[in-house]
């Protein structure tokens, strides 16, 4: 039985990620894996890649999923997952499993972005029946901050770090929500803890489509980030209103901008809390704040446009 | 009544997987395997067996996508060689570690570079250290029989860790031979069921598979994967005793070749033990007492077994179809530590020979059998390691 996705109704749930992970107080991982799985009214099955959630949910005997949970190693999440749903087709084929069971790969930015993505793409040309989210924080923040091709412009990692000659990371962010969407899979969306309606919403959506599905939520990390550790939900909502974090869904190529901010806030508003991005103010830089805001625009009006055509 | 028939290494396989029937197998096409699974999927779409194909971007994936199936609670399958199973290499130890009885036949081909298709046993050789069960095959019939017992010996409850059965490409994978094909009744009733232990698919008894294990108990988990495998030299034996009443045909560690009264003797893995064993008959025509050993279980290796085997002679060539380079080949490193707890050895020498399809020719054998009636009379080495069939 569905649940409504009320709060009074929602805190009665059982949380299937349990208190007593090791996650960093303040991290947005946790929080968004808990609203994907009270969202999944099924029974569900869960796979990380090797990153923070995986070394942080399961350390020797000590586990945090109360659902069954599968790590295997880092660039390979999607394959792992498509081995466990093929072994479950085989089952409910044969009669020897009449229960509907939801399959989750949750994976950060370097597992999706860059090392898994092979795999991703693989999983998602072979049809699979699965819903892989990426919590996206920008960085390798498991080893220690490291720059990944999800990681903004200009900001300040350990291998790219502000220097006196290098203003931080000098490219542009892949965007890899358009690149799952132009793989023609029939979901794709962009999500964010900061409105959880939306992103249980699209949960929701997800699990009622066959196939595979990918979802794209920021999570913020207060020790990547440079923020304060009660920001992650205000830090989401300034992504949210500047559009730098613009939440849309790409059902069956009909792209949909599911929350439009009232009043779009510069981009500056969510660069400013961010130690990662302190640099980036003085005068010499002021052109990455140029450059970021124009990509901001850029991408949100493709979005409208994209939106507005259906 | 056993089928006869003159088939491929690649097909005896390919029909080993039919008459198993596998849940899952994940495959990525790499030469000289490719015509393994390719027949295997016509298999599939000709509704010959029940299993799931998952026909993966690479590799690893293939590897990921079993480990996700066997840790689900399926009987899986794959097949690879040379850069297939090296891309795999990180995922060989994590399906070992996770405990997981997933089966692959692996058609030896060398690595690169230079960039090389043919035969050598490179690709295996750096397998070695994973976890997995090695057990080598010198002719399609072996392959085919290794394949069926692996399945038996990797699900046994005491044992739980993946095989590997290797073959030479080429030369087995894709020349046609003689086999004797069991009944599809007769391979099934081997096999067995597949029984799933701690399925993840089990819904309502959820399990972590692959957490992160500290200095506090890593260690222990390792010493737990040791003594597992010390298991499974029993339970081969066990296995191929089974094999026998069904199929006439016996199996143990090794195939010891008129080793009993030897003095000299061939330590030789694969195709090539057969070239030998028929210079072997002519130098005992001769008068000379010449012998072999042929390893079918290399991991975990017997080395009391292949020691007792041995300690009689008087000189051992090692031939390894790899290399270790700035070592000794990786058959001649076994052989020497198990002979090294002997009190007295016989002396011991290493060739290199075959690599990237190199044919081995009767005329290598006969070189190194004329050099160990020379070491063994003068009780003198003068080089331990060295190449042979070698262009100069």
């Amino acid at each position: 039985m569905a649940v409504d996705l009320r709060l009074r109704e929602l805190s009665r749930k059982e949380d299937l990620f349990t208190h007593g992970h090791r996650m960093c107080s303040g991290c947005g991982a946790p929080i968004l894996v808990k609203m994907v799985l009270l969202a999944t009214d099924y029974p569900v099955i869960a796979c990380s890649a090797t990153g923070c959630l995986e070394v942080s949910s399961c350390i020797s005997t000590y586990t945090a999923w109360k659902i069954p949970w599968i790590h295997s190693a880092f660039e390979n999440a999607a394959a792992t997952i498509s081995g466990v749903e093929t072994m479950y087709r085989l089952y409910k084929k044969k009669g020897m499993i009449n229960k509907e069971i939801k399959f989750v790969a949750f994976c950060g930015d370097g597992g999706t972005y860059d090392i898994g993505l092979q795999s991703l793409s693989g999983a998602a040309e072979r049809g699979h029946d699965m819903l892989y989210v990426c919590y996206d924080n920008g960085a390798y923040m498991n080893t220690g901050i490291q720059r990944s091709s999800a990681t903004p412009l200009g900001a300040n990692t350990t291998t790219c770090p502000a220097g006196s000659v290098i203003p931080g990371k000098q490219q542009e962010r892949k965007n890899l929500t358009r690149i799952m969407a132009a793989h023609g899979i029939p979901y794709t969306a962009q999500a964010s803890i900061s409105n959880w309606l939306d992103l249980m919403k699209k949960v929701r959506k997800a699990h009622s489509i066959k196939g595979p599905k990918f979802m794209n939520i920021l999570s913020p990390c207060n020790r990547g980030w440079r923020s304060r550790t009660d920001d992650a939900i205000l830090l989401s909502r300034l992504a949210v209103d500047t559009c730098y974090w613009p939440l849309y869904e790409v059902e069956n190529g009909i792209t949909r901008v599911t929350f439009k901010p009232k009043e779009k806030k510069p981009i500056v508003d969510f660069l400013k809390p961010q130690g990662r991005f302190g640099h980036l103010f003085s005068p010499e830089n002021e052109w990455i704040i140029k450059k970021l805001q124009e990509d901001v625009d850029k991408e949100w009006e493709r979005l409208l446009r994209e939106s507005s055509q259906q | 009544m056993a089928r006869v028939l003159a088939v491929s290494g690649n097909e005896a396989v390919a029909e080993a997987l039919r008459q198993i029937n596998p849940d899952v197998c994940a495959a990525y096409p790499i030469t000289p395997q490719t015509e393994l699974m390719q027949r295997f999927s016509s298999f599939v779409s000709d509704g010959k067996v029940d299993t799931e194909l998952i026909l993966v971007e690479s590799e690893h994936s293939a590897m990921s996508a079993c480990i996700g199936a066997s840790a689900a609670g399926g009987r899986v399958a794959t097949a690879t060689s040379s850069q297939g199973l090296a891309l795999m290499w990180e995922m060989l130890y994590i399906a070992a570690g996770l405990r997981l009885p997933i089966i692959m036949p692996v058609v030896n081909r060398a690595l690169s570079a230079p960039l090389n298709i043919h035969c050598d046993h490179t690709d295996a050789m750096g397998a070695r250290d994973s976890g997995w069960i090695q057990l080598w095959s010198e002719n399609a019939q072996e392959a085919y029989d290794n394949t069926i017992q692996a399945f038996r010996i990797a699900e046994h409850m005491d044992i739980r860790l993946p095989v590997i059965i290797c073959m030479d490409g080429f030369i087995i994978g894709h020349s046609i031979q003689r086999i004797e094909y069991l009944e599809d009744s007769e391979v099934k009733n081997f096999v067995g069921e597949y029984k799933a232990l701690n399925p993840i698919l089990d819904i309502d008894n959820p399990k972590s598979y692959g957490p992160l294990i500290l200095p506090d108990l890593f260690h222990e988990y390792k010493r737990a994967q040791h003594e597992v495998t010390t298991n499974v030299k029993r339970v081969v034996l066990e296995v191929a005793e089974e094999f026998e009443k069904i199929s006439g045909r016996k199996y143990g560690f090794f195939d010891a070749y008129r080793l009993e009264d030897a003095e000299i003797a061939i330590v030789i893995l694969n195709s090539a033990a057969g070239t030998s064993k028929d210079v072997i008959d002519e130098f005992r025509d001769r008068g000379i007492k010449a012998g072999l050993l042929k390893p079918r279980l290399f991991r975990p290796f017997p080395y009391e077994e292949v020691a007792d085997a041995l300690k009689h002679l008087r000189a051992i060539c090692v031939l390894d179809r790899s290399d270790s380079f700035g070592g000794y080949g990786p058959l001649f490193l076994e052989v020497s530590s198990a002979l090294c707890q002997l009190e007295s050895r016989p002396k011991i020498i290493n060739k290199i020979y075959g690599l990237g399809g190199r044919d081995y020719l009767p005329q290598h054998a006969e070189q190194v059998l004329e050099e160990l009636i020379e070491i063994a009379k003068t009780e003198k080495i003068s080089i331990i390691k060295e190449y042979i069939g070698v262009r100069e």
